[in-house]
């Protein structure tokens, strides 16, 4: 496959860049454009590189129609249109001259597989080098490190030399390197392409130096040279050893992302059981509420108004905290509030509203995970040159849990409610006799408790699924994350979670998923044994009981 | 007085509690009961609620055509709640108490497996519609859902080809249980007879329901660096899959580059994801919606009518389901009774027309002759058929890959009359 | 003289509840086999099979019931995780049993269960040896159970780990165990858990007999579980009990070490419970690690609640009516069973905070029983109005 590309795209280089008259040839262009409606890959490969080899700049057009799925076939003649979205609606066109196109009655759409889909975008992007958008250039330039084809060394080294960006530069250097690494004939040049590369550690490129050092059937090294191979090694070993280091980087993140998530399930139960000793089991329910209110939200934005997707979060917070708050107070004016000082009833009868929860959500929604969408700014990950990969998620996931605990605490210490709230869980009896309304203090707060858990459900939602069982799966951890840190103190919350999460990721790849997670459970009871409140324990005789 | 009314209020609690344990209920007798064990809570709810609604589909639609036998069908539910002992008591009460006469159900293979002793003691049919590790063959069942041989080793060879890709190399990513240990104990042989190394294979498995990838989906990275081709052979099962695919599309994870080949991961639960950045990767199965043919379309329709909701979606166990609801109600029209030994002898041999265009045969190890396709995930959550094997592949119960099973046959007619023996049973000199 | 005056004070100092308790044991331990086997199957006394295997898994469940009603309604532990001892103890039964069926397995090996057999393993881990010998599996349905109460106590309890705390790590211990059952590697089935089973000394499982004698078995071990707990908590040492669950603090200080009768009586409790795992194994055919799962163990205190915290014939009331109305409710109304659940516990945790056994005997002046609901109520009410 690579050989034909090669022969094909150099072909194509070399037509654009000499911009002779080029074979304009109307009826030929449609036909081969045609010939890409074909049933099988294979003859849709052939009729790609046909059009490839015609040199004309309007085939790119196709085939990123193609790539996007967007080219369909009408079934009574057999012609190929173009789909292209206007305000909303599909219009469908010529794919050759944009005229639009009437009769648009079965259409099938072009299929793809892996292969062409791998064909197309190395094609497309080499073709892509000069584009006016730095993030097309740079995705252009790996596209040519991952298809290595010989014919784009020059067009490259051209594009290379008029780059103005520098992070552009350094992808197109990259790609070079592929290049010479793999097609040139001279040791010499083939070890200085392997120093270039050596400054880019990513996985991709580890993946091209070993397989330099792998063995062909026949028993030979895929790199005849031995002193090249040697350079190989000795790049990739260095490479190991900083790997390893940004690998506890990557363990480190990890953990730390973790923790935060630990930290948003378990803040708002940190809440109701600190401050008013109430064991809420319903806890996970008011997650799962807040990740089906995100579904819900999203669902009215893609019926009527798809252009707020990008801040559909940003909706779905506010959204969630009402639903799960207002839920929550419902649950503490009609059952909890009987309940005080009872701290086992409050499990048991909390422990029934969860069921009826769970079932209600099932009903109404179905037993089936529902669809929440990542908005695009959120999509993808920061991917450094050593191979350090952050997602964008988790890192919004983090600053958001921060963010989250940081308003809390200031609720709780600066504001008038908040005063309220500490009063009456250091001594009820005070506080109603100073004036404070108890009553209307429990139902406040054990709705706040329950909205925050509502908002970490947006939180969860994107990146767990969203079903009736979304309770469950955290319900155990946030408990053990409270008791850990200390019942009572936030600050608690905040280290029990981050510690414990970091504690598991690291683990993780020496002990396995499974057994770090005992590991981490393990520790938990053994370090409650020694200090029986938690980390940061509240200390006085109120809390004794 | 006091003490006596004491007695008495004490007595008639105990009472009732023991009287309404006796209590059996008594059915009406003309009508054909068909049981329907599908969890409808817990945590395999997410799946089987809607094979039951495909049950009770098929049986609204055979009553509008007039019955069977004469006779009005009546669906029989009950909801095992995704708890295995659950599952054994409620069969036992289908099949004494309710008096059914065949029963469609069970997904996890522990669910049949608590089962199992119950249909075999009690002589009721099972029929059983999801994909499994094979290694069983019970005279009361019947496996209308892929064998290994129908999913994971034709899939692991569509990677292997020049089409999928020529992967080299391979991980095997599975959730900690019976079904993905067997399967990929049998991939591990297929590939190693292929010529595939050991340290080219890489195993890994973690628990139901996990939900932090990060790690993994880093070390498949790592291991997809060593300079060939690699690919992803998935037996994760349920919740898992979500979180799993997000983090691939989260770390850049592309099809073209490392393909991902799922085996429990079908419409339904693609349903749940946002596939924009999962376009490419694969699953197998003997069944896709995408497929169209007429009676596809027939069957979506009428599935859209029953369950009024135009965006549900169908999948493979659906047309399993339909499939063995078919041939069983073939099976009792030929024998006349539903007595379960007549219609067992019925039923081999038995042809229903695939909803993709293709006829299903139940053999006699009361496994199904099916087709098997291989889709990649399109941006609509729905598979795009890339590659079909050409005729129908008969499902073997005991894999030829692993060396204890690979001299056992399942045959239940004679001379062999049993699932799991080396030679036949009646040997006639 | 101090022998007859300790075993009638005993007897009559039993509870109305318990006499009854006893007295339905022994009927139905006549009755229900004697109907099951020697009633043909189309009178209408005869007891279905299956009715004899769910009323044992009741008495199983009873039994467990009672003994989270030791620990939590006398001594105020609240264990959120005996699950885990009910199911050690039929884990312990479960292996025995995968022992007996030899090379009556699908792939017929002689010595290994199948799933060792398809982990490609070759000889039996050492924690599985002896368990072919029905009398070591006995001891071990009792001490698994037991160490692991006696370990974990001994730490919790001289730590003074107490409340909520103390319920937060025994979900966090069954949590871990269940986990650790799930892996594979473990040697202990993994997610299927141990199932298959043929027979138990001899006795085919599947017959009729055999699961008579096990209802009779089960119905036996309950009647000694709860005289046993009557026994302890009617003692001195029960008063003690009794006094650390409502002052802790002041029976430490009055001298009592409070840390060893709450180990005691945790022990106990596990055992029995352990026993109770033993019995449910061979009755529902199948023991499973999703039987570790924390939310079954906060179902067994829920029982207990249910039944009447403090009275151990509650507890036994509690766990035969919930699993009774999970079987029926499962069956009559499967789409909306987890409503009347969960509405049954919220009820009876707000207005029967007693139980059933509370309601039933109600003293006159009380804020419980049937005339105590009505009596809440008006004051709910009366409330709402102000």
């Amino acid at each position: 496959m690579c050989a034909v590309l090669r022969i094909i795209v150099c072909v194509f280089a070399a037509a654009l860049a000499s911009s002779a008259a080029a074979q304009n040839d109307e009826t030929t262009l449609a036909k081969l454009i045609r010939d890409l409606g074909q049933k099988s890959f294979a003859k849709k490969s052939e009729a790609i590189d046909a059009l490839v080899s015609t040199g004309d700049r309007r085939v790119v057009t196709v085939l990123e129609a193609m790539l996007a799925r967007n080219l369909f076939r009408r079934k009574a003649d057999g012609a190929i249109l173009l789909k292209f979205d206007k305000d909303g609606k599909a219009v469908f066109q010529d794919p050759l001259n944009q005229a639009a196109v009437a009769d648009t009655k079965k259409l099938k759409k072009v299929r793809i597989n892996n292969k062409l889909r791998k064909k197309l975008r190395g094609v497309i992007g080499s073709l892509s080098l000069q584009d006016k958008d730095p993030a097309k250039r740079v995705s252009a330039a790996d596209a040519v490190f991952k298809s290595r084809v010989k014919g784009m060394s020059g067009p490259l080294q051209a594009a290379l030399d008029t780059e103005p960006d520098d992070a552009v530069r350094d992808r197109m250097r990259r790609a070079l390197g592929a290049i010479q690494l793999v097609h040139s004939s001279n040791p010499d040049s083939r070890i200085a392409a392997i120093n270039t590369l050596g400054d880019f550690i990513d996985p991709d490129v580890r993946s091209l130096l070993n397989s330099l050092l792998v063995k062909k059937s026949d028993g030979v090294f895929a790199e005849p040279a031995k002193r090249v191979r040697d350079a190989a090694a000795e790049v990739l070993h260095a490479a190991e050893r900083s790997a390893a280091f940004w690998d506890a980087v990557q363990n480190l993140f990890q953990g730390i992302s973790l923790g935060s998530v630990l930290l948003l399930a378990a803040i708002g139960l940190a809440i109701t059981f600190g401050v008013m000793g109430v064991i809420n089991m319903a806890h996970g329910e008011m997650v799962m509420l807040g990740a089906y209110t995100t579904f819900v939200v999203q669902e009215i934005i893609r019926t009527h108004a798809p252009y707020l997707f990008d801040v559909s979060l940003f909706i779905a917070i506010p959204s969630a905290f009402l639903v799960a708050g207002l839920v929550g107070v419902a649950i503490e004016r009609s059952v909890i509030q009987f309940l005080y000082g009872r701290a086992l009833e409050t499990l048991l009868a909390t422990w029934g509203i969860s069921l009826v929860l769970q079932q209600f959500v099932r009903s109404v929604f179905g037993p089936t995970n529902r669809e929440v969408g990542t908005p695009s700014w959120m999509q993808g990950a920061i991917q450094t040159a050593e191979g350090l990969t952050l997602t964008y998620n988790r890192i919004a996931i983090i600053i958001f849990s921060l963010v989250v605990l940081g308003v809390l605490l200031l609720v709780l210490r600066k504001t008038w409610f908040g005063l309220q709230m500490r009063a009456v869980t250091q001594n009820r009896s005070m506080s109603s006799a100073m004036g404070i309304r108890t009553g209307w203090v429990d139902a406040m707060t054990f709705g706040l408790g329950s909205g925050i858990a509502g908002i970490a459900g947006v939180a969860l939602s994107q990146i767990d699924n969203v079903s009736p069982n979304l309770g469950q799966t955290y319900i155990i951890d946030s408990f053990l994350v409270v008791v850990f840190g200390g019942v009572g103190n936030l600050l608690g919350t905040l280290v029990g979670a981050l510690s414990l999460g970091v504690f598991n990721k690291f683990l993780e790849p020496y002990a396995g998923a499974v057994l770090a997670k005992i590991l981490v459970l393990v520790v938990v009871i053994l370090f409650i044994q020694r200090r029986p409140r938690g980390l940061f324990a509240l200390k006085g005789r109120a809390v004794e009981n | 007085m006091k003490r006596f009314g004491k007695l008495a209020r004490h007595l008639a609690v105990f009472g009732a509690a023991v009287g309404l344990m006796m209590t059996t209920a008594v059915q009406a007798a003309d009508t054909i009961k068909v049981g329907v064990l599908h969890s409808l809570s817990g945590t395999m709810a997410i799946s089987e609620t809607t094979l039951k609604d495909t049950v009770l589909m098929l049986v609204d639609d055979l009553n509008k055509k007039g019955g069977l036998l004469g006779k009005k069908v009546e669906a029989v539910v009950v909801d095992p709640a995704s708890n295995w002992p659950l599952f054994a008591e409620k069969a036992r009460e289908l099949i004494t108490s309710k008096k059914v006469d065949v029963v469609f159900g069970c997904w996890t293979s522990v669910s049949r497996k608590s089962v199992l002793p119950v249909f075999e003691e009690l002589n009721s049919m099972l029929f059983y519609p999801v994909q499994y590790e094979g290694e069983e063959s019970s005279r009361n069942v019947f496996y209308t859902g892929a064998a290994p041989n129908q999913q994971a080793i034709p899939a692991v060879e569509y990677l292997m080809s020049e089409d999928g890709g020529e992967a080299r190399r391979w991980i095997l990513l599975g959730t900690d249980y019976v079904y993905p240990r067997t399967t990929n104990k049998i991939l591990r042989a297929f590939l190693n007879s292929k010529g595939v190394k050991e340290d080219d294979i890489m195993e890994n498995y973690t628990p139901f329901g996990h939900s932090d990838w990060q790690t993994i989906v880093a070390k498949v990275k790592k291991f997809a660096s060593a300079g060939k081709k690699t690919a992803v052979v998935s037996t994760i099962n349920g919740d898992a899959n979500v979180p799993f695919y997000k983090e691939l599309a989260n770390q850049g994870i592309q099809a073209e580059d490392i393909p991902v080949v799922a085996f429990s991961v079908g419409e339904e639960e693609l349903a749940g994801l946002d596939t924009k950045p999962l376009v490419g990767h694969l699953a197998a199965w003997n069944y896709f919606m995408s497929v169209e043919t007429p009676e596809n379309e027939a069957f979506i329709k009428k599935w859209h009518t029953f369950i009024k909701d135009e965006k549900r979606v169908t999948n493979d166990p659906m047309e399993a389901h339909y499939i063995g609801f078919s041939m069983w109600v073939q099976a009792v029209k030929q024998a006349g009774t539903t007595d379960v030994d007549a219609v067992r002898q019925a039923m081999y041999g038995q042809k229903v027309s695939n909803l993709t265009g293709g006829v299903s045969i139940m053999n006699t190890n009361h496994h199904l002759s099916k087709p098997v396709l291989i889709g990649e995930v399109q941006e609509d959550g729905q598979f795009e058929t890339v590659w079909s094997t050409d005729g129908l592949v008969k499902g073997d119960a005991w894999s030829d890959y692993i060396p204890e099973s690979a001299k056992l046959t399942a045959d239940w007619t004679y001379p062999w009359v049993c699932g799991n023996c080396v030679k036949p049973n009646h040997m006639t000199n | 003289m101090m022998r007859r005056g300790f075993v009638l004070p005993y007897l009559t100092g039993t509870p109305l509840g318990g006499r009854i308790l006893i007295g339905v044991l022994v009927l139905l331990a006549v009755l229900v086999p004697a109907l099951n086997l020697a009633v043909s199957p189309d009178s209408m006394l005869h007891v279905p099979t299956y009715v004899v295997a769910l009323a044992g898994k009741y008495l199983c469940f009873a039994l467990l019931a009672i003994s989270v009603d030791l620990i939590w309604g006398y001594c105020g532990i609240l264990s959120l995780g005996h699950g885990a001892f009910f199911s050690l103890g039929g884990y312990a039964m479960g292996m025995y049993l995968m022992r007996q069926i030899g090379d009556r397995s699908v792939y017929k090996d002689p010595v290994l269960p199948d799933f060792m057999v398809f982990l490609n393993w070759k000889e039996l881990p050492w924690y599985w040896s002896g368990f072919d010998v029905f009398p070591f599996a006995m001891l071990m349905v009792l001490l698994a159970p037991g160490l692991l109460a006696l370990v974990f106590g001994f730490f919790a309890f001289r730590s003074r780990v107490t409340g909520v705390y103390l319920s937060i790590i025994t979900q966090a211990m069954t949590f871990a165990l269940m986990l650790a059952f799930f892996r594979n590697d473990m040697g202990f089935g993994g997610n299927n858990g141990l199932t298959d089973f043929k027979d138990l000394l001899g006795f085919n499982l599947q017959s009729d007999a055999t699961r008579a004698g096990l209802f009779i078995a089960s119905a036996l071990a309950l009647a000694a579980g709860y005289l046993l707990s009557l026994f302890i908590v009617k003692s001195k040492l029960g008063r003690v009990l009794v006094a650390i669950r409502d002052a802790e603090s002041r029976a430490r200080f009055l001298g009592y070490r409070v840390e060893y009768y709450k180990l005691f009586v945790f022990t106990v409790s596990a055992m029995m419970a352990g026993v109770a795992g033993a019995l449910y194994v061979p009755q529902v055919g199948i023991i499973n690690p999703s039987e570790f799962s924390p939310a079954n163990s906060i179902e067994i205190v829920v029982w207990v609640a249910l039944g009447g915290r403090g009275t151990l014939h509650g507890a036994a009331l509690g766990a035969v009516l919930v699993n009774f109305a999970k079987s029926y409710l499962t069956g009559a109304a499967p789409e909306y069973w987890l409503y009347f659940l969960g509405a049954l516990f919220i009820l009876v945790t707000i207005f029967l905070p007693k139980g059933i056994a509370g309601l039933i005997s109600r003293a006159p002046d009380s804020r419980i029983g049937i005339t105590g609901i009505g009596r809440r109520l008006s004051q709910f009410f009366a409330r709402r109005a102000l």
